[in-house]
């Protein structure tokens, strides 16, 4: 017993590190993904037939692909054809935050499409236009009912970055991974990066509870 | 004068044709109650006053200004024109006052102390000061659909829509709403009513127009109208519903 605490503490400062690495890509990723999915998503209810096409083809496009496959294409297919560099780390986040983005792309327009038309015709009759009646009506609304899903996707995000391990960022499961090759102690340490990311997840859940019951309440 | 001016209105949806060839002026400070069976296309016509339906065809003068004309501002012109729909559509994120303050300050620049003297001298015109702060969700239908009266009125428009506003209410909380539209038709409201208050309208409005089947088949005041009916059809209507 002892033992096992011994090994997970000697490797606990590696662990946090890529937990750290983990937690910035992921943040780092969604910010960009909502404000991706927020745009495209109202470009896909927009009357114009092009927008919508874009917003069509982007959710296809990626949601008909798997995540490893996008990881590899950016940080080794596009360099090979594309006068580009990237780092494993931007390769990383332009992975997530357009993979997370296609998503939220439907989030977004499920939840708008979910508020009565008439909220939008009582704003434009008092006379704001498209634009303000969406950020001051429609979305405060809308944005309340996609909590839940935000938070499920937020999730999904968090443990698709163990994926980047495949192009060498050393974010959590790298780290693991790490350090049993050197001590062949995979049970202790892969057990010990479970618990991390449950740590993760388990306190956005929580906090996704306390939002939810404080805006219930107004 | 005229406030609204209506030439040879037409708009389908799809193949269905819904209003056709409809010619009406509203008057400064007249009340017109349009009625009619439904389908017979009198919320469409109300709705395309204020370009919520985008017309097919013909054009439609807001204070001499065409609405459809492409260097005509809507949102400024639908600023001029409060509307009161059948559901009420009041913001539920928001309490009574922040619905009523909401455009005058966002789009007038009222400041928020200025907003709230408004909001709260227009709550009491509709009876409604006491429930200020309260969300709309703890209203009765009749006192939603009074608070959809103030919020409209908080942008001080010289007209006033209102698409069958008493038809989602329950029957003893269709006295206090129609009382609200009767003192605002006494204080001088250009008005445009579309309503199955028969009695209302035979009451307040200094017209009657009965539509059917997207062409407004006969008009005049309600003592001609409801007394006298000339045409087949609106003798039929009358028959069955007073």
């Amino acid at each position: 017993m002892m033992e096992t605490i011994n090994i997970i503490l000697e490797g606990l400062p590696t662990l946090l590190k890529g937990m750290g690495l983990t937690i910035e890509i992921t943040v780092i990723s969604l910010i960009l993904a909502m404000f991706i999915g927020l745009i495209l998503g109202v470009f896909s209810i927009t009357k114009s037939k092009i927008l919508r096409t874009i917003s069509t083809a982007f959710v296809d496009i990626i949601r008909g692909t798997p995540l490893l496959v996008q990881i590899l294409f950016i940080y080794f297919g596009l360099p090979s054809v594309m006068d580009i560099n990237l780092t494993a780390f931007s390769a990383g986040v332009i992975a997530i935050t357009v993979n997370a983005a296609a998503y939220l792309v439907e989030i977004f327009r499920a939840g708008i499409n979910s508020i009565d038309k008439g909220q939008m015709e009582a704003g434009r009759t008092i006379g704001f236009s498209y634009g303000q009646t969406m950020r001051l009506i429609i979305l405060p609304q809308a944005i309340r009912r996609m909590i839940p899903a935000f938070v499920n996707q937020f999730i999904v995000s968090i443990k698709d970055t163990s994926l980047l391990s495949a192009i060498g960022l050393a974010e959590l499961t790298l780290s693991g991974q790490s350090i049993y090759a050197a001590n062949f102690r995979a049970f202790e340490i892969l057990f010990a990066v479970g618990v991390l990311y449950f740590i993760i997840i388990y306190s956005l859940s929580l906090f996704s509870r306390w939002l939810e019951r404080r805006l219930d309440v107004a | 004068m005229k406030m609204i001016e209506v030439n040879n209105l037409k708009k389908s949806f799809g193949k269905l044709e819904v209003l056709k060839d409809i010619n009406i002026d509203v008057n400064s400070q007249e009340v017109v109650c349009v009625i009619g069976p439904s389908g017979s296309g009198k919320s469409t016509l109300l709705r395309c006053m204020n370009l919520l339906e985008e017309p097919t065809g013909g054009d439609i003068l807001i204070e001499g200004d065409n609405l459809t004309a492409p260097k005509t501002n809507i949102n400024e012109l639908r600023q001029r024109m409060g509307m009161v729909f059948q559901q009420f559509n009041l913001f539920p994120h928001m309490t009574v006052m922040e619905n009523v303050t909401l455009g005058p300050k966002r789009l007038k620049g009222k400041s928020q102390s200025e907003a709230k003297e408004l909001g709260t001298q227009l709550l009491d015109k509709v009876g409604l000061v006491d429930k200020a702060d309260v969300y709309p969700d703890n209203l009765s239908g009749g006192q939603k659909q009074r608070v959809a009266m103030a919020r409209a009125l908080a942008m001080e428009p010289n007209i006033m829509l209102f698409d069958e506003p008493t038809s989602a209410l329950d029957p003893e909380m269709v006295g206090e709403v129609l009382q609200v539209m009767k003192d605002l038709a006494e204080e001088g409201m250009t008005m445009t009513i579309v309503t199955h208050e028969m009695g209302f309208a035979k009451e307040v409005a200094d017209r009657v127009i009965f539509m059917d089947e997207g062409f407004i088949v006969e008009q005049g005041t309600p003592d001609e109208l409801f007394g006298n009916p000339q045409n087949e059809r609106t003798q039929a209507f009358l028959s069955k519903v007073l």
